[in-house]
């Protein structure tokens, strides 16, 4: 899976706060959190983000709050990709669990600058930038990971698991 | 080589003979829940799923606290769609604000009912869920999505983390507790400190601790990034247990020869009251340094400090004297129980004497929801845990976190104070 798109470079530990403020968390439709997306931050974000796009972060992405709002909000945006040097272990979680590929490079940040147009190999980690020369190579994610992207996400996976095991509704194990 | 206390649990929760740091592992959940912001997302992939009953209606739980009582229409209409789901499903712990039954702030509340013991697996749609490890379980946030997962399947994948082992030795001083304890560690390691580990904590300072002091300390280890934060299981642990009628304690302690990530030895005899400052959890300061800041608002509550030994440790500082006319204070037990104990023993007198707002149970003002939020330029004092930019209202305001006594001490003072100069 190849994705391509602007960079939006962000700085570190930019906390789910930020990517979705308390005030929403009452919210649940995915393009109304979309409209307040980082807005306390860059007010413009949710009118100027374009599907494709790739958010470029520091470290401790996405640390605070488990508010699935945040992974919710980016991904109706449209954005295809996130890449930061490090995530807090919920949001990485989050965006796993909604197909939200989400690559980690220490290395992204320094050669990156905002609007610049990057190419990223989700399966590979190989990242592109085509604005300037610069290239470099996140760990791929583990083939389970993958599996649960290329499915749609975690609640995909749960519905395909569930329909298998039919017809036991509610995933009864014994 | 020997196992941690995590280790252990999720050796137990997997059904194996043990697990090592670093596994993937399923593990079966014991208890699952959510609160009424993130459980509407989950009941939504919960439906997307194709899933028609929970696992197990008695593990699952599901607390109204953020928006509670119903700050807005659309709150109003979140919790009523919680309340069917909960009714559909056969969810008996069900809780909302004035519903002839306990409630409040879900940290604070499920270990108050009896719903927490040690050994359990905890998957909380909330970050500080972290706070259970206090009575031994392994407890760690999760989202919306795989709440849904676990209320479906009654598990959940997790990697097996490394345990970070801190020991607390030495005297404490006066008017120093559990919250600047954590702040002191989560200044010291940063907030990535701990990141997808386990925070342990132990030694004789830990040991003197009360169960309710214990939950400030777990709650706060997401704030360095931690997956999990763990206390071993004693007699204080029991004492509690007992008291909410928790009847099967069995221990499942780290053995001594247990592998650690690293172990951090802090001696507790030179820390002073610890604040931290805007705007992260680890911009943290002796109080010392920051007193005389001026403040406009300052909170004791909170899943963090709104426990009982919070209020009585505010109570004895603002006992007898008022809130300065520069700035607002809000109280607010975490709990109904919680309230209904600081109302037999006085404690809610003496914060109405004080001239403290004080309010039904409800996260409100910590996540900047409802509920004495902030103006622009404000600058608040709050023992809650996180100061993010814009947490508790308006981007241009500012929190500076500090345990009960000190947020007493400074909503006397009108600035950040230290309780000295209250309680001579």
């Amino acid at each position: 899976m190849i994705v391509q798109g602007r960079a939006w470079k962000l700085g570190d530990n930019v906390d789910t706060d930020q990517l979705v403020p308390g005030r929403y968390l009452s919210l649940t439709d995915p393009q109304e959190l979309a409209s307040h997306c980082l807005e306390d931050l860059i007010p413009q974000f949710h009118e100027l983000a374009r599907p494709g796009d790739i958010v470029v972060a520091g470290e401790n992405f996405g640390c605070g709050s488990s508010r699935e709002h945040a992974p919710t909000a980016l991904k109706a945006l449209g954005i295809s990709c996130l890449l930061a040097s490090s995530y807090a272990r919920i949001f990485f979680r989050n965006c796993i669990n909604l197909g939200l590929p989400a690559l980690t490079s220490p290395d992204a940040i320094s050669g990156i600058q905002d609007g610049d147009e990057i190419r990223i190999d989700v399966e590979t980690g190989e990242v592109e930038n085509l604005t300037r020369p610069f290239r470099c190579s996140a760990p791929p994610l583990s083939p389970f990971l993958i599996e649960l992207i290329a499915a749609g996400g975690l609640t995909a996976y749960v519905r395909d698991r569930l329909e298998a095991e039919m017809p036991v509704p509610g995933g009864n194990r014994e | 080589m020997g196992l941690t206390m995590t280790e252990k649990i999720l050796a137990r929760a997997s059904g194996q003979a043990e697990v090592r740091a670093g596994e993937i592992v399923q593990a079966s959940a014991d208890l699952v829940f959510g609160q009424d912001t993130t459980m509407p997302l989950a009941v939504i992939e919960f439906r997307r799923m194709g899933a028609e009953r929970v696992f197990d209606p008695d593990r699952v739980a599901i607390v109204c606290d953020h928006f509670v009582p119903n700050a807005t229409v659309l709150a109003a209409e979140r919790t009523k769609s919680l309340r069917e789901f909960a009714s559909e499903q056969g969810i008996a712990h069900y809780f909302e604000a004035g519903r002839g039954r306990n409630y409040g702030v879900e940290h604070a509340l499920l270990p108050e009912e009896g719903m927490i013991w040690p050994g359990m697996v905890v998957v909380g749609a909330d970050s500080h869920t972290t706070s259970y490890g206090a009575l031994g379980a392994f407890a760690s946030g999760f989202g919306s999505t795989d709440v849904a997962a676990a209320m479906t399947l009654g598990e959940v994948w997790l990697r097996v983390p490394e345990t970070m082992l801190f020991v607390y030795e030495g005297q404490l001083g006066s008017w120093v507790g559990a919250k600047d304890l954590i702040l002191y560690t989560i200044g010291q390691i940063g907030v990535r400190g701990a990141l997808y580990r386990t925070m342990e904590l132990v030694g004789s300072v830990i040991e003197s601790l009360t169960v309710d002091q214990r939950l400030t300390m777990c709650n706060m280890g997401v704030e360095a990034g931690a997956k999990n934060a763990i206390v071993p299981v004693d007699r204080e642990t029991e004492r509690y247990l007992k008291a909410v009628g928790v009847r099967d304690v069995s221990a499942c302690n780290s053995d001594p020869d247990a592998r650690y990530h690293s172990v951090t030895e802090i001696d507790v005899s030179e820390i002073e009251p610890q604040v931290a400052c805007p705007s992260s959890p680890d911009n943290v300061k002796p109080l010392s340094e920051v007193m005389g800041t001026r403040l406009d608002a300052a909170f004791i509550g909170s899943c963090t400090n709104g426990r009982i030994d919070d209020l009585r440790r505010a109570a004895r500082v603002l006992e007898g004297r008022r809130v300065s006319r520069d700035l607002r204070l809000i109280v607010i037990p975490a709990t109904q129980g919680i309230y209904l104990q600081a109302l037999r023993e006085g404690l809610l007198e003496i914060f109405a004497e004080a001239g403290a707002a004080v309010s039904a149970p409800t996260c409100g003002p910590c996540f900047g929801g409802h509920m004495g939020l902030l103006a622009a330029g404000e600058r608040a004092i709050a023992t809650t845990n996180r100061n993010f930019v814009g947490r508790m209202g308006h981007p241009e305001s500012e929190v500076f976190l500090s345990s009960p006594v000190v947020a007493a001490a400074s909503a006397v003072m009108g600035r950040i104070a230290h309780p000295d100069e209250v309680v001579r």
